[in-house]
């Protein structure tokens, strides 16, 4: 059922039809519409038998995920940024388990300095943490990955992560078609947990593991990752099966064939970009975009594949390791190894920074063109940096870096320096 | 279930990690021996017998009592009771009242008419015993019990020596005497009583006995010599308890004077009270904390109206009057005269200073050994004949290679017991096994926490009109549920008794619970040695011992 | 039959009978006194009648003080004493010789098993408990048990029992355990959660009054001038300080949930007691069990419940119930000691007494009286001694929700 609907309502909503039966949250910008709305939806009763439990933190909302998947109930969480660093050790705990919960991440910046707008740190941060991690392109695909997720999860018993955007997407209106509960009921059958606390068989969850089996419990773990390498496309074509619309997957190529220069990201900048190649390709230069959906696990064979034949590779992501690059580029790096092929990291986007179609074609072109630095900030202000080396050049210590530049910008009264 | 590797684990599965390798020390369940045990002269296991009594079982208590003793109505009256004495509980709030139930369970028995079970196999030897008094009897019994044909051969027309003639009827009915003799008679004992043996020498030459116990009491007063005049009427207590049997009491007249501070002192005087005198002093030439009778008597006497004159001695007898010497105590204790003189009416003077034996029917026994009054034996109680063992009142008792005892009933019946067992050896050509004695359990070893506080029961006692005029019993029985309350009141000392303490504190479950009366064990391939069993054991009935390496 | 009379004894149950007829123990005052003696929380340890007095025959020797009693009726002995109790936390686990946790485990949990019919499920903090109890390949466990985090055991708890709920499965009950530190310190946001929201779940705190698993360092529940590796027996003020230090159960019961409790591995009737009612009420409960711990503590492994019934003795650790805030029960001190008899067998608090004559005068005395006056302000608080001869069983306490039930340490 097409609807014009904000994402977070479509995603809730969805959710929704997925009958999680715990749902626990704490609020957090740009998350909280989405909890909300399925609040709603389990106190007017349109979503029942479902425990909505008001937690008192975010290490406690994916605290309570653990108790009730462990106990047998399908659980649902959600949260962004500071909120998932703050239950990172439980998210680690919930892989480490095995315990198939869904979470909604509505990407967002990591602070210092706080700031609530979009960028994938949250998400880069606990990319080691054994959850599935599926990056949603648009609303549409951010709610039928829900679906997606809740089968992979519990098919694979591992949790599954499900990233989309803060504000871009979470507050963003559009047309999203629905699904309904008969067809979400004949794609996802109910949770039949893998192991369960039950009186009837008293296993003990959550052992000790020494140096004689800790390698081989992450190694089992990873090879399960792999298998979800097969068990997402297959699920996805299912989806489409049932639906009759394609969501989800691996990654997938846009305009890539004869693409001497191909565009790797993740999330709904995939839409700027698909864009300006658009423009590109009207003015006849070969450029292509692999949107890449599943991050972890990280189809590196298949972006192989369909990197073979670019010449040149540009990741941008919304995200980067502080001290080193790119993340996703050092991944598609990975994948690409032996091939040669040279990959250009650009960083946009951080903290919400608008990526303009300008700015990218910029980018783009001067890659093809060769003139591509390996790692570039998008759209840079190089007067507010330089200003603010120049001052730590003159005196060793001179206060937070961040006050400085707002300062310098004239967001805060300049004190005596 | 598909449990994931290694992060999901079976139930109970660490029962393969044998913790019990870490233990350096073992916990070890031993029985110590209880202080009242220790303490009891007739060596009872009373111990023993309270258990079964706690839960009601009063046959079985009492079975396992008669064991060792076959008195118990008898001795549950008349008992000093060391055992009390000893008692731990003492320190916790007070002493068990095990004569009380030692009592009870005897007037039980005879109530209900419980036997005692019929002796094994005829052994073929036969056995005299000499005189009818708690030392007779006991060797008699357990004689009879271990298979041997035994016959009692009494003096006096009546069994049970002293029993009978020296312990007045108001502590002990003669029924409750009669039916526990009966009953130990009844095991298949031949009893000759008015047979006084004159010589036993020659009794044991012309009569075909493989051995013989005597044990013939101290029957006769001891005279202090005290100067009196012709008309003086001075009795001798024991003359004057044996008179009680009689068809005809003893005339004493109104104010009677009775010399000694032994427990024989006061039975005399509370008897010359329910005989009529309405005057009764008790002399004695210490004080009242010096003096050898048990203080229960001293209370007794005082509440039935006898008076008590210490720090004197009689130094002439009259008509109708005595001459009393005041007496000081010097440095050690002793009373010294003072020469100040007093004149008490009196109308008849008991002497009450200490019994001794007659000895004559063993003098002309060939090795004999007589010293000072009593007969010398071994550790067994053989005297110095081979084949003749002896027992009670006229032993000395250091020879018997015991610590010196006081001459009790209870002494003697151990006596008995000890002399049975001996002759039993000694018929089959045995030494006497050493009974192996425990560590005894003190007050130390408890962990007293655990118990409840119980008060006494306190048995009831004849209202004091009755008691200065009639014989009756003075004191009470107990009845069924106070003397369940008073057996409860046992802290078990040193012997389990079942509480699961050690079975519930262990941390590692390494206590296995055996079922009811077959107690615990443990499980040393868990137990890691820690030590809470024994330190929350309330009875002290587990150790720690160091591990084998 | 002569008649007796009861005439004269020392104790005033003797005196209680009238002149002429028999009195027994069981009727009368002699009884009277009798029935006030049992402990605080035992049940009516009573038998059949007596034939004469028409009164119950009371089970001493033991009465409620042990685990068990062979003289007692099975349906009134502990769940310790049952030969086919669960053994929540089975054999072969590996905490140290003489473990009050492992001890305080088993009992809360058997207990827990037998008030639920077998119905429960567990979840644990990480700690001694979990380790020593489920090291790969072994599991000491019995029962469903799950272990997440140290530090959000509550809240994993309230995630089974949504699950449970939502399930149709209202039977089966949680029971959430953490040490101390799982409890007071990294636990409590969770906890006061859990406790905010009223979820139904047993949380149980096994306090041994420090960071045990790590090497015993100092946590929000250590007393003061315990020594501990983060408190060092040096300085001026040697050990933890004076005057810090987190109340659970008070903070517990200033959210109003309708159970709070303390108890101690030495009193097992009464720790099994309250097992039991919390067990029988739904939403948040909370129990505070007292556990020794040789190793941290420095004291004798067989010493484990003997420090634990000192520690109630003294008035150092009050035990007590409460209802939605109020006290309700508090157990009375049965024999009374100094706290110095507490401390002396413990090595954390060495420095307090004289190393070359550990048995004679404290060599800091002023620190054994500051200690000794937080016992008798948690004595004065709690009532928790009673009037003299009175061993009452369940008197309940003072009534004061805004007061502390026991004193950490001095105001600051």
């Amino acid at each position: 059922m097409l609807r014009q609907i904000e994402g977070s309502r479509a995603v809730a909503e969805t959710v929704a039809l997925c009958r999680p039966e715990v749902v626990c949250a704490y609020p957090i910008s740009p998350q909280t519409h989405i909890i909300e709305a399925v609040g709603v939806l389990v106190r007017t009763g349109a979503l029942a038998p479902c425990e909505f439990v008001n937690v008192e933190s975010e290490f406690a909302a994916m605290s309570v995920s653990i108790g009730a998947s462990a106990a047998g109930a399908r659980a649902y969480t959600a949260t962004a940024s500071q909120g998932l660093l703050f239950m990172i050790e439980a998210v680690y705990n919930a892989a480490g388990l095995g315990l198939p919960v869904v979470m909604t991440l509505a990407n967002r910046a990591v602070g210092a300095p706080i700031n609530i707008w979009n960028d994938h740190s949250d998400a880069m941060a606990v990319r080691d943490s054994g959850w599935i991690q599926l990056f949603a392109e648009t609303n549409q695909e951010a709610a039928d990955l829900h679906i997606q997720a809740f089968r992979l999860a519990e098919s694979l018993s591992l949790p599954v992560m499900v990233a989309m955007d803060g504000f871009i997407l979470t507050h963003a209106i559009e047309r999203v078609d629905l699904a309904t509960q008969e067809q979400v009921d004949a794609f996802l059958p109910p949770y039949e947990p893998r192991q369960v606390l039950d009186p009837a068989d008293p296993v003990s969850i959550g052992a000790m593991v020494g140096p004689e089996a800790f390698e081989e419990v992450r190694y089992l773990a990873h090879l399960r990752q792999v298998d979800a390498l097969t068990a997402i496309p297959a699920v996805a074509s299912e989806f489409a099966e049932h639906f009759g619309r394609s969501s989800g997957g691996l990654l997938r190529p846009y305009r890539c064939e004869g693409a001497d220069t191909v565009v790797v990201a993740l999330g709904s900048v995939l839409g700027t970009i698909k864009d300006t190649v658009d423009a590109m390709r009207d003015d006849g230069l070969a450029v292509g975009v692999v949107g890449i959906t599943s991050f972890r696990p990280f189809p590196a064979a298949a972006v192989r594949e369909a990197l073979a034949a670019a010449r040149r590779v540009v990741v941008v992501e919304k995200a980067f390791s502080i001290g080193f690059g790119g993340v996703l580029s050092t991944d598609v790096a990975m994948a690409l190894t032996g091939s040669g092929t040279p990959v250009t990291t650009v960083v946009a986007g951080l903290g919400g920074r608008p990526i303009t179609g300008a700015s990218l074609r910029e980018c783009f072109e001067a890659a093809a063109a060769g003139r591509a630095e390996p790692l570039v900030f998008l759209d840079l202000n190089r007067s507010l940096i330089d200003r603010d080396l120049e001052r730590s050049s003159a005196r060793r210590r001179t206060g937070p870096t961040a006050e400085n530049v707002l300062r310098d910008l004239g967001t805060v009264a300049s004190g005596p320096t | 279930m598909e449990e994931p590797f290694a992060i999901t684990l079976d139930p109970g599965s660490s029962r393969a990690n044998r913790t019990g390798s870490w233990r350096v020390e073992r916990p070890v369940y031993v029985d110590r021996l209880p202080p009242c045990n220790d303490a009891c002269p007739a060596g009872e296991n009373i111990q023993r017998w309270l258990y079964a009594a706690e839960d009601g079982s009063y046959e079985a208590a009492w079975r396992s009592l008669v064991e060792d003793s076959p008195l118990p109505a008898v001795m549950g009256r008349i008992c000093y009771h060391p055992c009390e004495t000893a008692c731990n509980r003492a320190q916790l709030d007070e002493t068990v009242g095990i004569h009380g139930l030692e009592r009870f369970l005897g007037d039980q028995a005879i109530e209900h008419g419980w036997g005692l079970a019929a002796p094994p196999a005829d052994s073929g030897r036969q056995v005299l015993v000499v005189g009818s008094g708690p030392a007779g009897l006991s060797a008699a019994y357990h004689l009879r019990r271990a298979g041997h044909r035994v016959t009692i051969r009494e003096s006096a027309d009546r069994p049970g020596g002293m029993l009978r003639y020296g312990i007045p009827a108001y502590r002990l009915p003669r029924p409750v005497l009669d039916a526990e003799i009966d009953r130990i008679v009844a095991t298949g004992i031949t009893l000759e009583c008015g047979q006084p043996v004159a010589d036993l020498a020659e009794t044991m030459t012309s009569e075909p006995w493989d051995a013989v116990f005597v044990a013939v009491g101290a029957q006769r007063g001891r005279d202090a010599g005290i100067p009196a005049g012709d008309s003086a009427r001075i009795l001798d207590a024991v003359t004057l308890l044996r008179g009680m049997e009689d068809q005809a009491p003893p005339m004493l007249g109104r104010r009677v004077a009775v010399y000694g501070g032994g427990n024989t002192a006061l039975d005399a005087a509370r008897t010359a009270r329910r005989l009529g005198a309405t005057d009764t002093v008790v002399i004695y030439r210490r004080t009242r904390d010096r003096m050898p009778a048990h203080e229960s008597e001293v209370e007794d006497a005082l509440d039935e109206g006898v008076r008590m004159r210490w720090l004197s001695t009689i130094a002439r007898v009259e008509q109708g009057s005595l001459l009393l010497e005041r007496m000081v105590l010097d440095e050690h204790g002793f009373p010294q005269p003072t020469g100040e003189l007093e004149e008490l009416g009196a109308d008849t003077v008991v002497l009450a200073l200490g019994q001794e034996s007659d000895l004559s029917l063993v003098e002309r026994v060939p090795g004999i050994e007589i010293a000072d009054g009593v007969v010398r034996v071994g550790s067994d109680l053989m005297t110095g004949r081979a084949g003749l063992f002896a027992g009670g009142d006229m032993i000395d008792p250091a020879s018997a290679d015991r610590p010196p005892e006081e001459r009790t009933a209870t002494v003697a019946i151990g006596h008995g017991k000890r002399a049975a067992r001996a002759i039993d050896a000694w018929l089959a050509g045995r030494r006497p096994e050493p009974v192996p004695r425990h560590e005894i359990a003190g007050f130390d070893h408890l962990n007293t926490w655990y118990y409840s506080d119980a008060p006494p029961t306190v048995q009831p006692r004849l209202d004091l009109a009755r008691r200065q005029s009639t014989f009756d019993e003075v004191v009470g029985g107990l009845d069924e549920s106070t003397a369940l309350f008073e057996a409860r009141r046992c802290l078990s000392c040193g012997n389990c008794f079942e509480c699961d303490n050690c079975f519930g504190v262990c941390p590692d479950n390494a206590v296995v619970k055996l079922g009811p009366g077959l107690r615990y064990r443990f499980d040393y391939d868990y137990c890691k040695g820690c030590g809470i069993c024994v330190e929350e054991c309330p009875c002290g009935a587990i150790v720690m011992e160091p591990e084998q390496v | 039959m002569p008649e007796f009379a009861t005439d004269g004894g020392p104790t005033a149950a003797r005196e209680s009978g009238s002149p002429g007829s028999v009195e027994p123990p069981g009727s009368g005052g002699a009884g009277a006194a009798v029935r006030s003696e049992d402990p605080p929380g035992s049940r009516d340890a009573t038998g059949p009648a007596s034939p004469s007095s028409g009164q119950p025959v009371k089970f001493y020797q033991v009465g409620s003080f042990a685990v068990g009693n062979r003289l007692l009726d099975p349906s009134y002995r502990t769940v310790q004493s049952d030969a086919l109790r669960t053994n929540a936390l089975d054999s072969g686990h590996r905490a140290c010789q003489g473990c009050g946790e492992a001890l305080g485990a088993r009992y809360a949990l058997d207990a827990a098993m037998r008030a639920t019919g077998g119905s429960m499920v567990a979840v644990n903090a990480t700690g001694c408990l979990e380790v020593f109890s489920t090291p790969y390949p072994e599991s000491s466990w019995r029962i469903p048990w799950l272990h997440s985090l140290f530090g959000n055991t509550p809240a994993v708890a309230t995630g089974v029992a949504a699950a449970l709920r939502v399930k149709g499965r209202p039977e089966v009950r949680v029971v959430g355990q953490a040490g101390d530190g799982g409890t007071v310190d990294i636990g409590f946001g969770c906890l006061s959660g859990m406790f905010e929201r009223n979820d139904d779940v047993l949380f149980i705190c096994y306090d041994n009054e420090a960071y045990m698993n790590t090497g015993v360092q100092r946590s929000a529940a250590t007393p003061p001038a315990a020594r501990t590796a983060t408190t060092e027996a040096v300085g001026d003020e040697p050990g933890n300080p004076f005057g810090q230090g987190k109340n659970l159960p008070v903070l517990a019961m200033a959210h109003d949930i309708p159970y709070v409790a303390t108890a101690t591995v030495a009193d097992l009737h009464d720790l099994e007691r309250k097992v039991e009612r919390a067990m029988e009420i739904r939403g948040a409960r909370y129990l505070h069990l007292f556990v020794p711990c040789p190793l941290g503590w420095g004291a004798a492994p067989r010493d484990t419940i003997r420090l634990a019934r000192l520690a109630k003795e003294t008035g150092l650790f009050p035990v007590f119930e409460a209802e939605h805030g109020v006290v309700t029960a508090v157990s009375q001190i049965r024999r009374q000691v100094p706290v110095e008899e507490y401390l002396r067998p413990q090595g954390r608090y060495r420095h307090l007494f004289d190393p070359a004559d550990p048995d004679g005068p404290p060599a800091r005395p002023e620190t054994v009286r500051r200690i000794q006056e937080i016992a008798d302000r948690n004595i004065a608080r709690y009532g928790l001694v009673g009037p003299a001869g009175s061993d009452a069983p369940g008197e309940a306490g003072p009534s004061d929700p805004s007061g502390r039930p026991y004193e950490t340490g001095e105001a600051r």
